[in-house]
């Protein structure tokens, strides 16, 4: 299949993944993928299920590495570095690259250990400023005036929709570059999704923000750059308003406009 | 909405809530059945018990047979420490091992192996574990001991807590994991801060259940602990316990012997009753 997908950018890319190949055993799920994501911008991961985005997404921090079976080939370069090739330790790219997941994932702890949990695995800071700093990240997250006066309960008493916002502000804690979202909406409603939304609008004025959604509305409403994949193709990657009001390629057109997917 | 049904799906309908209450008739019938003999058997235990029960049992020793007073005070301390301890040793080693299972070893051969054997040693009868013992340390050091009775009842609570360490850390979702991994935690932290204390509760449980089994345990002591007469901390000799004391006493002819079993029984019973409750309300829903 030509795959030739017009990748350039204006501004800067802060992820560059260069002839990206994935395999689930000998199952190829991702095939030469080419990609620039740009720094401080929210890039959206779309298309139907199976074809490759959330795989694509957890290649960014070797979430892979996890199950034996699975492995990557190519090179996703952050700052001159292959994240697939470093010899850093992964525990340091994943500090860099922090990932928000589809389901509310709050470790058994009260609401200010589970903040404070990825700071002291990288920091040790005095009380003081931990408080600080686990302010600062529910502030970020939007979440600090709900739960200002219960840190000490559990994080797994918060609904659906301020788990994921706990979620958010741990991974934020550890002062991340780049924050990968896996479809963060989806066991949400349709109000804590709008929180969450509204909260990835002022994320990319730090960080670079990948999103991965099944809502093309999602993708639309809250991202600037968006790549359509299908069956580990990258099919078409550029600004979101271009792709979504002239796409370029026929597949894209009829995945957006419900067609097809 | 209107109920207007045709003759045939009436007929069915009819059918299907016969059925209905046949189905839940015999299950019900069922479980009476099955609660019938647990409530006589607590009832029975209660009321044999409570009658031998007096302040004596709690201070004085092992009687002679037809003897005026008489206790289980050496029987209640030798089970409690051979318990205790055995329960000490069990735990942080099935625990391990529930988690190698779990956590590192899951598909690898040796997993396998593990969990197979482990398998049978959860389903060995208890005596075939006392004649282990038996044959390994009672034999080789030439006399019956508590320590003997601690390795006997250890090696029954290890594969229980195995058994319910990995079974309830596999409970814990993968997303749960990967979040930790994301933060870029060490594996030895997240299972050691994340996944095991989510699987906190269960695992307690299944120590508690190994706990309540062994604590009745009879086949294992005979062959290892015996008994003794007297007031004995000392490991390295026969120790009183509580089940062999009960076997002992309840197939004598003796009738204070007999009150003495019943109050044993009652007391076991009540034990691991109370500890069932105090696992329920202790692990209720924290964090």
């Amino acid at each position: 299949m030509d795959t030739k997908v017009d990748t350039t950018l204006t501004g800067q890319a802060k992820l560059s993944v260069r002839d990206l190949n994935f395999y689930y055993g000998a199952f190829h799920a991702l095939k030469h993928i080419n990609l620039e994501i740009p720094a401080k911008k929210v890039t959206a991961f779309i298309g139907p299920s199976g074809c490759g985005k959330s795989t694509l997404l957890r290649t960014f921090n070797r979430m892979f590495e996890l199950y034996p079976e699975q492995h990557a080939e190519g090179e996703i370069m952050i700052d001159g570095e292959n994240i697939l090739k470093s010899k850093q330790d992964v525990s340091l790219i994943r500090a860099k690259i922090g990932m928000v997941f589809q389901k509310p994932t709050p470790f058994p702890m009260s609401i200010y250990d589970n903040i404070a949990f990825g700071v002291r695995l990288f920091e040790t800071l005095p009380r003081v400023e931990m408080d600080e700093r686990v302010e600062w990240a529910l502030k970020k997250a939007a979440l600090w005036n709900e739960v200002r006066d219960k840190l000490n309960q559990s994080g797994s008493g918060l609904s659906g929709g301020q788990q994921q916002r706990l979620c958010i502000a741990r991974g934020i804690a550890i002062k991340p570059e780049v924050l990968l979202l896996d479809e963060p909406c989806s066991a949400l409603d349709p109000i804590s999704t709008g929180k969450i939304e509204e909260l990835i609008h002022e994320l990319k004025n730090d960080y670079t923000v990948v999103i991965v959604t099944h809502n093309m509305q999602q993708a639309a409403r809250c991202s600037d750059y968006t790549a359509y994949m299908y069956l580990g193709d990258l099919i078409e990657f550029g600004p979101t308003s271009e792709l979504f009001m002239k796409p370029k390629k026929k597949d894209t057109e009829d995945y957006i406009t419900g067609r097809f997917g | 909405m209107s109920m207007t049904l045709t003759p045939q799906r009436l007929a069915k309908s009819r059918r299907r809530k016969a059925v209905n209450a046949v189905a839940l008739s015999l299950s019900m019938a069922a479980m009476a059945f099955g609660l019938f003999w647990l409530i006589w058997i607590l009832i029975e235990t209660f009321r044999l018990g409570l009658g031998g029960l007096a302040w004596t049992v709690f201070t004085e020793m092992t009687p002679a047979p037809q003897a005026e007073t008489g206790g289980l005070a050496n029987a209640i301390l030798g089970s409690l420490l051979m318990v205790s301890l055995a329960t000490l040793i069990g735990t942080p080693i099935g625990i391990m091992a529930g988690v190698y299972l779990a956590e590192y070893g899951q598909k690898t051969w040796l997993g396998s192996a593990t969990r197979f054997i482990n398998d049978i040693l959860l389903s060995a009868p208890s005596i075939v574990i006392g004649l282990f013992i038996y044959a390994v340390v009672v034999a080789r050091m030439r006399t019956y001991s508590g320590f003997a009775g601690i390795l006997a009842l250890a090696l029954i609570v290890i594969p229980v807590v195995i058994r319910t360490t990995e079974n309830m850390l596999t409970l814990i979702p993968n997303a749960l994991r990967e979040a930790a991994y994301a933060l870029g935690t060490p594996k030895w932290k997240v299972i050691s801060t994340v996944t095991l204390k989510s699987a906190r509760a269960g695992v307690m449980t299944g120590v508690l259940l190994a706990f309540a089994r062994i604590s009745g345990e009879t086949a294992p002591l005979l062959f290892t602990a015996l008994s003794n007469q007297f007031w004995s901390t000392n490991l390295g000799a026969p120790m009183a316990n509580l089940p062999v004391t009960i076997f002992k006493f309840a197939m004598s002819p003796y009738e204070n012997w007999q009150h003495l079993a019943w109050a044993g029984v009652f007391l076991i019973t009540l034990g691991v009753l109370l500890l069932n409750i105090m696992a329920r309300v202790f692990f209720r829903n924290k964090h």
